[in-house]
């Protein structure tokens, strides 16, 4: 298994600086619970100090790869190593490597801020003045030195979020995994995270963060993996689903469903893709060709004699991403 | 997609250059990480001190009600009835606490933080010992205030020091099975608010229907079978032999209830022995999804 999941190497300047540093690799990873597949042939080869965005719904398999990844759940196929070692034969192994932020914040609401990171320390194997050392350095670099002996269910959602991020990174970890880390926050909480998550990488740590967010996984990953229904329905530079997915959409709202042909005929130079049509909305959603304007799309409209009701011009959003991903005959019934 | 290196010499090699020695597998990793475990529980009591009424506040008004409302209208034939009922208030009492362990651990497993303890090179085991380490000793200081109570209203030793040592150390054993009992059903329950349901129906029947609280001659006969073969009824009779305190007429003759010290400390173990490998199975298992 183990001889699969590597491939031939590419880089081979790398070594020299870092040493025997990995990043994560899968290989036909896959996670059944009874009859369904949460997870199904999960390729991966992130490299070191390089940030990977599993992007999909709720239920898309995102959590599923990350607890496979950190040892809290074991594969039902495939296999996968963590900075070089395999998560199934030496899971002790991978926990001493990664840190981990899950979707809930999982740090203890009954103590405060300090003692919940001396407590990660410990059970890290820290001595306790070591423990307490790192604790407070943490505390002051995530901005939480203030709220240091408060109890963590007084904090806000942001406060946990910024405490579970530094818990895992009590033990300098080499692999970072963040699952939804700005679910519920703030734009401005968000940004912070964002700031600090981008400080890490450049710190050469290698991080794996899932989201929801289309603009999050855009700003932050070096690669996107899209899933959906437990598959890998992408897989590329954010450059590059960008060029499959096309840029802006233009949300036509039609009087009629007869419109639909004509809209998709008068707007064929204008669009980057096929447009999808939401039947009981009366949209058709153009993505539409880089440098194109909403006035260019009014008047192909308007020539072509339709008078949309509504017309709309947005940035891609992830029902757009699966849109556009998934099999594009059933795009209509795949629309929200 | 990126491109990484994979390094051509073997693992093993190269992992140890990178990570520390395992600590987490040895007697001593064990240790450590159970008291890292047991003080987060003692930080939780600091943090809510009203989780220890549980244990001090509840035994004293039984330890009252018992001494100075019910015991006028309890025979128990010629003993002394405050010295009678502290075995019984003191069993009870180290019954009720398994629902301790219990809710603190089903409490855990709904909240994610189990997740951010399994995902940390901890001992496998040390999350489980070290509630039990940190109940033990809340039982340990539920025992001290009781005997204390005793010691006020009335109640009294009448044998030597090893036996009070014995008695001692059964009182904790019994702790000690009933706290991983409390594990085991708190690895079992969906929810923590199904903790004290299950501690209701089964600790309040068990300790009424023995000789923790009235003889049991003043049983109706079938009710009388049912508190000879009590294991409450065996431990409680354990612990008055042991202190010296007035035992009641032995209306049925159970081999446990003739041999109640032997016995008891047969029932704790047999407890032991099943639900200490079925609490670390279990967690295995809840966990592991």
């Amino acid at each position: 298994m183990y001889e699969q999941a590597v491939q031939p190497t590419k880089s081979p300047g790398f070594l020299g600086e870092a040493g025997a540093a990995e990043g994560v690799r899968a290989h036909d990873l896959g996670k059944r619970f009874g009859d369904l597949w949460a997870l199904r042939e999960l390729d991966l080869d992130v490299a070191p100090g390089t940030v990977l965005g599993l992007l999909g719904h709720n239920g898309a398999g995102k959590t599923t790869a990350i607890r496979i990844l950190t040892t809290l759940s074991a594969p039902s196929t495939g296999s996968a190593t963590v900075g070089g070692i395999d998560v199934v034969a030496d899971p002790g192994g991978v926990r001493r490597t990664i840190g981990v932020a899950s979707q809930q914040a999982t740090v203890d609401g009954l103590m405060n801020a300090r003692k919940n990171l001396v407590m990660v320390g410990r059970l890290h194997g820290m001595p306790k003045g070591t423990a307490v050392a790192r604790a407070d350095e943490l505390l002051e670099r995530f901005g939480l030195t203030e709220a240091a002996a408060r109890l963590v269910k007084t904090f806000s959602g942001g406060m946990r979020r910024r405490l579970d991020l530094a818990a895992s990174l009590v033990a300098s970890p080499q692999v970072l995994f963040l699952d939804e880390p700005t679910t519920g926050l703030d734009p401005r909480s968000r940004n912070e995270l964002w700031d600090m998550l981008l400080d890490l990488v450049r710190d050469g740590t290698t991080v794996i963060l899932t989201t929801q967010y289309l603009d999050e996984a855009d700003r932050l990953a070096d690669d996107i993996v899209v899933l959906d229904h437990g598959r890998t329905v992408a897989h590329g530079t954010p450059a590059e689903l960008k060029a499959q997915i096309g840029n802006d959409r233009v949300d036509v709202t039609m009087a009629g469903a007869g419109e639909f042909p004509a809209i998709v005929r008068a707007t064929e130079n204008l669009a980057s893709n096929a447009p999808s049509f939401d039947e009981a909305m009366l949209v058709a959603t153009v993505p539409v060709r880089e440098g194109v304007r909403l006035v260019d799309v009014m008047r192909a409209l308007d020539a072509a004699g339709i008078d949309p009701v509504e017309l709309d011009r947005r940035e891609v959003s992830l029902d757009d991403v699966f849109l556009t991903l998934t099999a594009p005959d059933d795009a209509t019934e795949a629309s929200p | 997609m990126t491109t990484a290196t994979a390094p051509p010499v073997s693992r093993p090699d190269s992992r140890a250059l990178v990570h520390p020695p395992d600590q987490t597998g040895g007697v001593r990793g064990w240790w450590r990480d159970s008291l890292v475990f047991a003080g987060r529980n003692i930080e939780h009591i600091r943090q809510i001190p009203e989780k220890l009424l549980d244990v001090t506040v509840q035994p004293l008004m039984f330890v009252l009600l018992f001494a100075y409302v019910f015991g006028g209208a309890i025979n128990v034939g010629g003993g002394n009835y405050r010295e009678y009922i502290i075995a019984g208030i003191l069993l009870q009492s180290l019954a009720f606490g398994m629902t301790g362990p219990a809710t603190s651990i089903a409490t855990d497993l709904t909240e994610g933080v189990i997740d951010r303890f399994r995902s940390l090179p901890a001992n496998r085991i040390a999350y489980v010992t070290g509630h039990y380490l940190a109940e033990l000793a809340g039982l340990g200081l539920s025992i001290v205030v009781l005997l204390a109570a005793g010691l006020v209203v009335g109640w009294r030793t009448h044998t030597d020091a090893l036996h009070i040592g014995t008695a001692l150390l059964l009182l904790l054993t019994f702790a000690s099975a009933m706290i991983w009992v409390g594990t085991w059903i708190g690895l079992k329950v969906r929810t923590p608010d199904a903790v004290m349901g299950v501690g209701f129906t089964v600790v309040f029947p068990l300790t009424f229907l023995s000789n923790a609280f009235v003889p049991i001659s003043s049983l109706p006969n079938v009710l009388q079978w049912i508190a000879a073969w009590n294991p409450i009824s065996v431990m409680v009779a354990a612990v008055r032999e042991l202190f010296g305190n007035p035992l009641s007429p032995l209306v049925k003759h159970t081999w446990p209830l003739e041999h109640p010290v032997v016995a008891a400390f047969g029932y704790c173990i047999v407890i032991l022995a099943i639900t200490v490998p079925a609490s670390l199975r279990r967690y295995r298992v809840r966990t592991s999804d």
